[in-house]
């Protein structure tokens, strides 16, 4: 092992894919979405889906027929996640809105591959490996009376023996991609519910429901500062009834708890440095249009003058571009640890906590320095600014973020640090 | 492929490097900042772990190669024992690298086995001027051609070690070409004159010296590198990957002592890190102590690389003086009281660490 920055030229090359897609598909329609709510990037989700069904058939692929020992490859480093990482940036440099309406499992994805079984896997996970029309997952854990307390979430699971089925009831809100996944498309969402409301966090388990589950309505979708071409949505659970089955994880880890909270920790390691990713995306697009615009009015920006020698303006660009790299390089770090197969439970909490940080002041600080373009909607900054807001706050708000962290480094547990 | 592991034999050094600085500079930081310095045994047994040697390529004679992010890893190390001692140690490095880098033939002949033993060689390099608008591209030092002479002027600050120094490598801009130049200065030089000890508000334990030259005059061989000269902004580089490293010791030395501080320290019936205002705190240290710790390897990495790190160290010095400045402040206020008594640490972090933005030259990778 040796310290290294590089990323390996294949790795790169999809990277710049990426942002041709972005280029063309996203870019230009960028403006036309957020003007009109819940229209859907129908361009994008066509050129991109056979993309994404392709690489969710090839992880399938490898899980259904698991490589002999004879044809077993070298132990490599993964560079499953530093792909996804590059892909997610240069999509949200496109446009972050967009880029969460990717056709895919999503988060209901990461949650399954995170505590699913292999079963579970093939069985739910198809759905994105075929097909001519694209399908959506998704994840619902947040309701009215629980965001930041996962712990608090009223939603009911109870296990009817004799249909040996799941019995469902509650309200999820905020639920990304909650219709494409449950109205619009062959879809799932991954519910969190408690099969035990007095066991508190220990009792939480995730579930699988499946488009078309009768009991399961979408009851509203959110009309929001950012990010509007992705849809935010309300489900109402009323008495859905699910296979006994669909609940993720083994009978092991059923008992142990180990699919429960533990389970959607292990789910936001994998998920927050590519929360992170799509942050970097919006810091990325703002910087390059601030210097741009900067660069036509004549003015660059050094990169070895003395503090005295420079203008406000250059202090200020000087210090976006270190805050991103900064947020880039504490991702890039949690991404290569989950690529080693590593803890990154620390790491991912504190790249997470500082993107949503950096990239809302990076984009307001570009609306800003662009003066009355900047807060133009000629101009896509101003959008930029309302779609980074929302990095700071899903997939654990920058506060709790902080208390993970802060948690870690002082081998605390949630009881002795609230 | 990206990895963020040392190397076996870096992670050896490293840990030869962690002993002594927990060992041998922490263990008496404290009165050695009060008073006189440290221990001249003390600082030639870092000497002896060997940074500068290894350093120095085979082929140059050496035992190794050179490495910046072999450099910033021990620099964060020895900082986090005492910046004073970190700069003490590391000094002779400010003559051997550029002259292992950029030297002559027969100036790397000449100088380099020096740096290969058991003593350091009393050798440092001035770069840094005083008046408040410092800029090590405009130096006000000037280098004259006269002939097969140049003559030097002007006033250098913060020179370490410069008291004891039998040769150094002065900086200068060339008052033809508006170029900057190293030039190897020795003692003796009719012109050159060392002033006392710097009264400073940090790096108390650090012997540094403002530095005069007054028409010194020195033959045209004595020119860094000779008629090619040096690659003087990678010079600049080097310098700033190793001040952020170091900034990444000192904040980190502050960080993990209030860190342990807070869960001992009592208020309300309860350790004052289960409070959420000091526990965010450290959350927010530790985050700016490992983005800057990632910034200066990046910077260092692309050095190693052979690419143009003008940019990347520049930012990482820009982060790392900030981050430190905020992590040794923050230090101090967990510690509250205690924190600004001198008895503690913590403000000699934050005096420290205040000097990162001046510090131009001081140490080099
Ligand atoms: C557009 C959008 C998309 C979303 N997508 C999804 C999704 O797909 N799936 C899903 O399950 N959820 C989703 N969410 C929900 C999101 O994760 C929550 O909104 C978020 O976790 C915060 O919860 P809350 O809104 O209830 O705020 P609260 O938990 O009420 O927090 C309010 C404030 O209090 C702070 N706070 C709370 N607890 C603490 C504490 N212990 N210490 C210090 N400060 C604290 C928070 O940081 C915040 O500033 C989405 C939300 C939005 C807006």
């Amino acid at each position: 092992m040796t310290i290294s920055f590089e990323i390996p030229e294949h790795v790169q090359q999809q990277a710049d894919m990426a942002k041709m897609a972005a280029e063309f598909f996203m870019r230009p329609v960028s403006r036309e979405l957020d003007e009109n709510e819940h229209q859907r990037p129908d361009m994008f989700v066509q050129n991109i889906w056979p993309v994404m069904r392709d690489m969710q058939k090839k992880t399938l692929d490898k899980l259904a027929a698991p490589p002999t020992e004879g044809e077993k490859k070298p132990e490599r480093q993964s560079t499953q996640n530093l792909r996804l990482m590059l892909m997610i940036e240069m999509l949200s440099w496109g446009d972050a809105g967009i880029y969460l309406c990717l056709p895919g499992g999503a988060l209901g994805g990461a949650a399954i591959e995170a505590v699913g079984t292999p079963e579970q896997k093939i069985r739910f996970l198809q759905r994105f490996a075929e097909g001519e029309i694209p399908a959506w997952g998704a994840m619902a854990m947040t309701e009215p009376g629980a965001g930041s307390d996962t712990s608090a979430i009223q939603t009911t699971a109870v296990l009817d023996k004799e249909a040996n089925q799941w019995v469902l009831n509650g309200e999820k809100i905020f639920c990304t991609n909650g219709k494409l996944a449950l109205d619009e498309s062959n879809g799932l969402v991954v519910v969190w519910a408690s099969i035990d409301r007095s066991a508190g966090r220990a009792g939480m388990r995730p579930f699988v429901v499946e488009a078309g589950t009768p009991g399961v309505k979408v009851t509203k979708t959110e009309i929001k500062h950012g990010i509007r071409a992705s849809d935010t949505a309300s489900i109402v659970l009323d008495n859905a009834r699910i296979p006994a089955d669909n609940i993720l994880g083994s009978p092991e880890v059923q008992r142990e708890g180990g699919g429960g909270f533990k389970g959607a920790m292990a789910t936001f390691d994998a998920t927050r440095p590519l929360v992170s990713a799509s942050a970097l995306g919006i810091g990325r697009a703002s910087l390059e249009f601030v210097k741009e615009k900067l660069a036509e009015e004549g003015v660059e920006i050094p990169y070895n003058l003395p503090y005295h020698k420079l203008t406000a303006i250059q202090r200020d660009v000087l210090e976006m571009e270190a805050q991103f790299k900064a947020a880039y390089l504490l991702t890039l770090r949690a991404i290569t640890l989950l690529d080693q197969r590593q803890p990154n439970n620390l790491e991912s909490a504190m790249c997470k906590a500082k993107a949503g940080k950096v990239v809302t002041q990076i984009s307001q600080k570009a609306v800003e320095l662009l003066g009355p373009m900047g807060y133009s909607r000629e101009w896509l900054a101003e959008k930029w600014m309302r779609d980074a807001k929302i990095n700071d706050i899903f997939e654990g708000t920058g506060q709790i973020n902080t208390l993970i962290v802060a948690r870690r480094i002082l081998g605390y547990s949630s009881k002795e640090l609230g | 492929m990206v990895s963020f592991t040392p190397t076996e034999e870096q992670q050896q050094l490293l840990d030869t490097v962690k002993r002594y600085a927990a060992n041998d500079i922490r263990s008496i930081a404290h009165e050695s900042d009060e008073g006189g310095g440290f221990p001249a045994s003390t600082i030639d047994k870092g000497w002896q772990i060997g940074l500068v040697p290894t350093a120095i390529p085979e082929e140059q004679g050496g035992l190794g190669e050179m490495s910046a992010l072999t450099g910033a890893l021990a620099a964060e190390e020895l900082a986090f024992g005492d910046l004073s001692a970190a700069l003490a140690v590391m000094a002779p490095a400010l003559f051997a690298y550029p002259i292992s880098l950029y030297g002559t033939t027969e100036q790397r002949e000449v100088w380099l086995p020096h740096f290969l033993e058991e003593k350091a060689p009393k050798a440092t390099a001035a770069l840094l001027e005083p008046g408040i608008f410092f800029d090590a591209h405009d130096l006000k030092t000037t280098a004259t051609p006269e002939g097969d002479k140049v003559r030097l002027n002007g006033v250098k600050a913060c020179v370490p070690l410069a008291s004891d120094a039998e040769i150094m490598l002065v900086y200068a801009r060339n008052s033809e070409t508006g170029a900057m130049d190293g030039f190897l200065v020795g003692r003796g030089a009719e012109g050159l004159e060392i002033e006392g000890d710097e009264k400073l508000m940090g790096l108390r334990a650090l012997s540094t010296s403002r530095v005069k030259l007054n028409d010194v005059r020195v033959d045209v061989p004595c020119r860094l590198g000779g008629a090619e000269g040096c690659d003087y902004q990678a010079v600049l580089n080097r310098g700033r990957v190793a001040l952020a490293a170091l900034a990444v010791g000192v904040a980190r030395a502050s960080f993990e002592y209030a860190r342990d501080y807070a869960k001992e320290r009592q208020a309300f019936g309860a350790p004052i890190a289960t409070k959420q205002a000091i526990a965010f705190m450290l959350a927010e240290a530790a985050i700016e102590v490992d983005a800057a710790r990632l910034m200066v390897w990046e910077a260092a990495w692309q050095l190693d690389q052979g690419k143009d790190a003008t940019k990347a160290a520049y930012l990482a010095r820009q982060y790392a003086e900030k981050a430190a400045l905020t992590v040794t402040d923050s230090g101090v206020q967990v510690l509250g009281g205690y924190g600004f008594i001198r008895e503690y640490p913590a403000e000699r972090w934050l005096r420290n660490a205040r000097g990162f933005t001046a510090f131009e030259g001081l140490a080099i990778v």
